[in-house]
């Protein structure tokens, strides 16, 4: 439920106690370890971080002002851009530039911002389409329904348990296209579910989705880490990273300007600088507007002085 | 002619050898747009490919006609891969422009004069069809009369239409095996959004190529029956035959199985109605000369074509079997 402490059962969220606060600071069990990908378009660095860790069985949220580079970071880290330089890990094994694919096949799957329901299939198909290793997807067997009627059924069959759990098992037959966008949503988290990744990547899975349907997606959010695998998300509304994150890292300018969890990094005076600004919980008083006001008019006065 | 031929004549055509090719490269063009999404401009080139490789290895090279097909298949893979691998990888819009302009530079290289002793310039290729044309069962011309109305066509044209239909069947066996499969499940993925089939963990690239090969296969299969039709000249393989292929696929409705074959029936029928009403309507003066003589009437099934195909795109984009619905969701 919104607004419970997360629950500090499990050894991998227990072992956080002792993480230091601190950007890259090292974690008791990291899944993914990054080491100096920096990523610059032109002249703009959008990315360039030095170190950073993310720590198996948790949800950890990746936060930051607009054009912070989270997004841009996301692509680096699962092969959907390529960085200038930098290396990368995922259980140990140097994953720097693999291809996108290569990295799904290893248990790391991703969702995007703006959510890729594949329209003109049915909710039923996006779903087959998520199990990895299907033998008639290979062009050579694929005529052949003999050899791959049976993993077909079994697949079929955890789709449609997937569906049951977030509540589009009455939608499979449409086309993805005609869902609206919250199930859209719901539709992407199950089919990366069909992958059965050890690390899911959401990149804002909360953009464009209405309260209601916000709060049962926490709910899957959450189980995700129930069933045992490692969340890291992209988030820009601070309900939810204050909700369901075990360990919040922020982004500002491309860099890793603080970490820790969700309760110390808020109140960290570097994330309220860069991100939530000075008066992030408090309304502007009278008194404040007129000040900002006054000096408005002032700075518009000089201006116009100035001007012949 | 009498009246009865203009129809008569337009339903030999609507089966005929031409309605045959233009399916078999329909059918293609289904795999690379229909269902995968790629947008190839340049199915010619296939057709062509398959159809010089088979006709100079038997008349330039004088090696046996199965060499020559096996060649031609071959020729097509080949095709495929150097189309693919430098435009594969960037948006759709680049193979567009490349199979366009690769079309045409293969064209004019194998009509160009300093390849005539292989390719005979623009006259074209002869004298290979032996083979085939000693398995023709049919001596005389094959036909049918039911009351008035009797359609003829020459044995050998017969000959090309079995087998080319017979083709068709094995074409749209294939494609619906495949299609129905995961493998085509990924493919339409691909034309849905290739990024999010990628973050499931497949290889986009190599399923791309795939598609683009065996739709570069259904156009060799296309580029035979046109080279064993009649000689093959650079000249059949303009880009109109390319876009009359485009044109056959999406009046028949992409991304259906029997899509090209609907198409090419309608199609055939159609345009060579139309030759024939305005040659007729001309010549027996229903059509005064001071509105169309009958040189220009020779140029109106192309204007009334285009008028059809857009008023097709406005009122009925999914084609004949085109399902209305599923083009109407918006995909982004």
């Amino acid at each position: 439920m919104p607004g419970d402490t997360p629950a500090t059962s499990s050894p991998s969220q227990a072992g956080l106690a002792d993480v230091q606060s601190e950007p890259g600071s090292a974690k008791p069990d990291p899944i993914l370890v990054v080491d100096n990908v920096t990523r610059s378009f032109g002249g703009l660095v959008a990315v360039d971080v030095d170190h950073v860790e993310i720590q198996r069985g948790i949800i950890t949220a990746l936060i930051g002002p607009n054009g912070a580079g989270k997004t841009t970071f996301f692509n680096l880290l699962t092969g959907f851009d390529r960085p200038d330089q930098g290396q990368w890990s995922f259980n140990g094994d140097d994953i720097s530039g693999r291809p996108a694919y290569h990295l799904a096949r290893r248990g790391m799957v991703r969702t995007f911002q703006l959510t890729k329901a594949l329209a003109r299939l049915t909710v039923l198909e996006n779903m087959r389409l998520g199990a990895g290793d299907q033998r008639g997807e290979r062009l050579w067997g694929a005529m052949l329904k003999f050899l791959w009627r049976g993993q077909e059924d079994e697949i079929t069959g955890r789709a449609h348990a997937l569906l049951e759990r977030f509540r589009l098992d009455e939608k499979d037959e449409d086309f993805a296209g005609s869902l609206s966008g919250g199930q859209r949503k719901l539709l992407e988290m199950a089919r990366a579910l069909m992958a059965e990744p050890e690390l899911v990547m959401l990149d804002e899975p909360m953009a464009g989705v209405n309260p209601a349907l916000k709060q049962s997606l926490l709910g899957h959010v959450k189980s995700l880490r129930d069933d045992g695998m490692t969340v890291l998300f992209v988030e820009h509304d601070m309900d939810m990273v204050r909700d369901i994150s075990d360990w919040v890292i922020v982004m500002a300018q491309g860099r890793i300007i603080a970490e820790g969890p969700p309760q110390a990094v808020m109140g960290d005076q570097r994330v309220i600088d860069a991100y939530l600004g000075a008066h992030h919980d408090a309304d502007l008083t009278p008194e404040e507007e007129e000040q900002i006001l006054a000096r408005a008019q002032q700075e518009l006065a000089a201006e116009q002085e100035e001007t012949p | 002619m009498s009246w009865l031929d203009v129809w008569t004549q337009s339903f030999e055509q609507m089966v005929g050898p031409s309605a045959v090719f233009y399916c078999l490269a329909a059918i293609g063009l289904n795999v690379h747009f229909g269902y995968t999404g790629l947008l190839n401009f340049g199915q010619s080139a296939f057709m062509m490919v398959a159809a010089y490789a088979l006709g100079s290895i038997v008349a330039t090279w004088d090696q046996s006609f199965w060499l020559g097909i096996l060649v031609g298949f071959g020729a097509v893979a080949l095709l495929a891969v150097l189309l693919g691998l430098p435009t594969l990888r960037l948006r759709a819009d680049y193979l567009a422009i490349v199979t366009i302009a690769a079309a045409e530079a293969i064209r004019q290289i194998l009509g160009s004069v300093s390849l005539v002793e292989y390719f005979n310039g623009q006259d074209g290729l002869f004298g290979f069809q032996e083979t085939f044309e000693n398995l023709n069962p049919y001596n005389d011309t094959i036909g049918f009369t039911i009351g008035d109305f009797g359609v003829h066509w020459s044995g050998y044209d017969f000959w090309v239409m079995t087998v080319g239909w017979i083709l068709i069947l094995v074409s749209c066996l294939i494609v619906f095996l495949l299609m129905r499969s995961p493998w085509g499940r990924v493919v339409k993925g691909v034309r849905e959004d290739e990024d999010a089939v990628r973050s499931l963990g497949k290889n986009v690239y190599a399923y791309k190529m795939q598609s683009l090969m065996i739709g570069g296969m259904f156009g060799g299969l296309a580029g035979y029956m046109t080279a064993l039709a009649h000689n093959p000249a650079p000249s059949d393989f303009a880009t109109d035959t390319t876009f009359f292929a485009w044109t056959i696929l999406l009046l028949g409705g992409a991304a259906r199985v029997f899509g090209p074959v609907a198409g090419a029936l309608v199609f055939w029928f159609f345009i060579s109605w139309l030759d024939l009403f305005f040659d007729k309507a001309t010549a027996e003066n229903l059509i005064p000369d001071s509105i169309m003589d009958s040189n220009q009437a020779s140029l109106m099934r192309l204007i009334v074509l285009g008028l059809v195909l857009m008023l097709l795109m406005i009122f009925r984009p999914q084609g004949i079997f085109g399902d209305r619905r599923e083009l109407a969701i918006d995909a982004r």
